[in-house]
């Protein structure tokens, strides 16, 4: 197969940003624009954000519409709720997607049911991003990646970039969307310096303002005998072992969903009815999650069986471990996608 | 020698066990994650949160507790568990994520459990609040006169769980002590900037228990204080709060570059480090420089030994990641 990664630079292109920095510079364009949107969070404002998020909105903004908050999250997203029903758009951070725990109720029970409480009358035009994922040893509230608990919560929309260009454009149509929208961004793929970055994540990112569309997915590379389902950092795990796979004459087509709510199963069954085999990876629990879904949409949909049964990678239905040599085992990587995929094709083959 | 004597040698001791753990963390911590600092690599992963210069808070409150007192600590909990008396070989190991660690490598250094003593801490702002409330009222529903204590940091008296635990131990006369560990800053975030009033101490009286603050980071303050609140909880009269004002001589993890932190701050809280201050403050009270050097080396020679064995400690096997999840 030919065809570019879209994870991989373009001929000519100038612009290689991390995901940090294209949700930083989408929050900062579209404060420009819009004077209704504010950013709130912990560490967000001379910080910049743990995570890189908010650099230099601060200085450039000030802190009334740049807050750092108080560690009181379900006030400060009980009032972000507030806020977006009352003319502004605020973009708040929690810094890690295990801290949700505490603050769940404003986003399930009120964020998520404004419209449609209200009968439409009141939206909930509000961001919350959020990092996510493990690997990097920092143990089980530290680690998780919740996909789909937020996937499975009507009333929000739930985003994840696998790279700086969709990180920014998904930005964009995040802050314009009139719904909460759940952004979570996987500290894999971060590009902060001290916390390691699979390269594909750095991608060309137009300065223009552009958006990637809520609830559409990627093939971020073409393929007839498989498809494999990612997000987030389980794409370049796929991408990976996709070109591993290659050399032996398999040829995987990698389907990045970037967003979990709501879900393009359009795009995922043309694949699948395409290529005839379907892998799901996600670095969430495996039990109720989104490889369950992917699967189901798949046989709910196709009239043929597949040529092999749909299989699932994700982490174990167990808290993730602190140390490294179990957390390793566990999370999913490209080689174990790739002898998965060894197996479901060898069993037909 | 007094009781006084004998406690404050200990508290002394503690202190520079603490200290000299956290001085051997710091190397361990940067192999493999040089000249690129990252911080999945080494055999220390993930986040570190270091506890120089809070020693005093942790043995100040600790020298008054049993082994049958609970303690519930955050994500900067290593001098707590030294002062509450946690294993210090498994405790090691366990940081490290070794075979023999308090959890098998499980859990690491945010979430250490030694039922043994009693102790737990965890990674998420306030969480142990309401848990050392509920090991309160075990105790007093068993008929105990043990306690509970829940260090917290002063970022944490801005969560809800604080709020609500405050009332709930109030409302049940639970018999525990709350321990605001004061270093002034959530992070990057100075109190200043994110607390409604300047002493969390005075927030206990919208709950209708006594508020306590101590400052000058002081061992043989905090001792004086936490021994009112523990007796006020060990003899029925119910909880308390102290607010200790302290130091965080690192940053909020390691490998942060504190941007935030106005310059030669960390510098003049290092001229108060409050080790060598109590050392000097022991010895102009009378006590021997030979007997506080013994203390110190036995100190030493306990947190030498527990690397050793964590270090030697064997990885568990992988597998093994699926047992306990459930009892």
């Amino acid at each position: 197969m030919s065809l570019p990664d879209a994870t991989v630079e373009k001929p000519g292109a100038e612009r290689r940003l991390t995901i940090a920095k294209a949700m930083s510079e989408a929050i900062g364009q579209e404060m420009q624009r819009d004077p209704s949107i504010l950013v709130m969070g912990e560490d967000i404002g001379k910080m910049g954000g743990v995570f890189g998020t908010t650099t230099g909105l601060f200085e450039t903004f000030g802190g009334e519409r740049v807050r750092d908050t108080p560690i009181s999250e379900t006030a400060f997203i009980g009032a972000a709720v507030g806020m977006a029903a009352n003319g502004l758009r605020p973009i708040v951070e929690l810094m890690f997607v295990d801290f949700f725990g505490v603050c769940m109720d404003a986003i399930y029970n009120l964020a998520a049911k404004q419209s449609y409480f209200s009968g439409g009358k009141v939206s909930c035009p509000m961001v919350l991003m959020t990092s996510v994922g493990g690997g990097y040893g920092d143990a089980g509230q530290h680690s998780q990646c919740l996909y789909a608990t937020f996937g499975h919560l009507p009333g929000m929309k739930v985003v994840i970039p696998s790279n700086a260009h969709d990180a920014k454009g998904l930005m964009l149509s995040a802050i314009r969307d009139d719904n909460p929208v759940i952004f979570m961004f996987h500290k894999a793929l971060q590009g902060m310096g001290w916390l390691g970055t699979v390269a594909g994540s750095i991608n060309d990112t137009p300065e223009s303002e552009y958006l990637v569309p809520i609830g559409k997915a990627s093939i971020v590379r073409e393929g007839s005998d498989v498809t494999i389902v990612g997000l987030g950092v389980t794409v370049h795990h796929a991408l990976a072992a996709a070109r591993n796979l290659a050399e032996t004459g398999i040829d995987a087509e990698v389907l990045d969903l970037r967003t979990i709510a709501p879900l393009d199963r359009e795009s995922i069954l043309a694949s699948v009815a395409k290529t005839g085999r379907l892998l799901v990876v996600d670095d969430d629990y495996l039990s109720c999650g989104i490889g369950a879904e992917v699967i189901a949409t798949v046989c709910e949909a196709l009239p043929a069986p597949l040529k092999c049964p749909p299989q699932r990678i994700a982490h174990p239905d167990i808290p993730i471990p602190f140390t490294p040599v179990m957390e390793h085992f566990l999370l999913p990587d490209a080689q174990k996608i790739e002898s998965r995929i060894r197996a479901m094709l060898g069993a037909q083959r | 020698m007094s009781s006084n004597h004998s406690k404050r040698l200990w508290m002394y001791a503690q202190m520079v066990k603490s200290r000299y753990f956290e001085d051997l963390i710091k190397p361990a911590y940067f192999e493999g994650k040089t000249p690129v600092f990252n911080m999945a690599k080494g055999p220390l992963p993930g986040e570190m949160h270091l506890s120089d210069g809070q020693e005093p808070c942790a043995v100040g409150v600790c020298a008054h507790l049993r082994p049958d007192d609970t303690i519930t600590a955050t994500h900067r909990p290593h001098h707590i568990a030294i002062a509450k008396g946690v294993d210090l070989n498994a405790m090691a190991a366990e940081i490290f994520g070794k075979k023999d660690g308090l959890a098998g490598g499980r859990g690491g250094h945010m979430h250490l459990f030694d039922p043994a003593v009693n102790f737990s801490c965890s990674g998420i702002i306030a969480q142990g609040m309401g848990p050392a409330v509920g090991a309160a009222m075990a105790a007093k529903m068993r008929g105990s006169d043990a306690i509970a204590v829940a260090f917290l940091g002063e970022g944490a008296a801005n969560q809800g769980a604080f709020h609500e635990s405050l009332n709930l131990a109030s409302v049940w006369k639970a018999p525990v002590v709350f321990v605001i560990e004061d270093n002034s800053y959530g992070i990057s975030v100075p109190k200043s900037a994110c607390t409604a009033v300047a002493s969390n101490a005075d927030r206990a009286g919208g709950y209708a228990m006594p508020g306590h603050h101590v400052s000058g980071n002081d061992p043989d303050a905090v001792y004086a204080i936490a021994g009112i609140a523990i007796e006020w909880a060990r003899s029925g009269s119910g909880p308390s709060l102290i607010e200790i004002e302290t130091s965080r001589l690192e940053g909020h993890f390691m490998g942060d570059p504190e941007g935030y932190r106005p310059k030669d701050e960390v510098k003049r809280l290092k001229e108060r480090d409050p080790i060598p201050a109590y050392r000097a403050r022991l010895v102009a009270e009378g006590f021997e420089e030979a007997e506080l050097d013994r203390a110190e080396s036995e100190a030493r020679g306990k947190v030498d030994q527990a690397f050793a064995f964590a270090r030697s400690n064997d990885y568990p096997e992988p597998k093994e990641a699926f047992d306990h999840v459930f009892a």
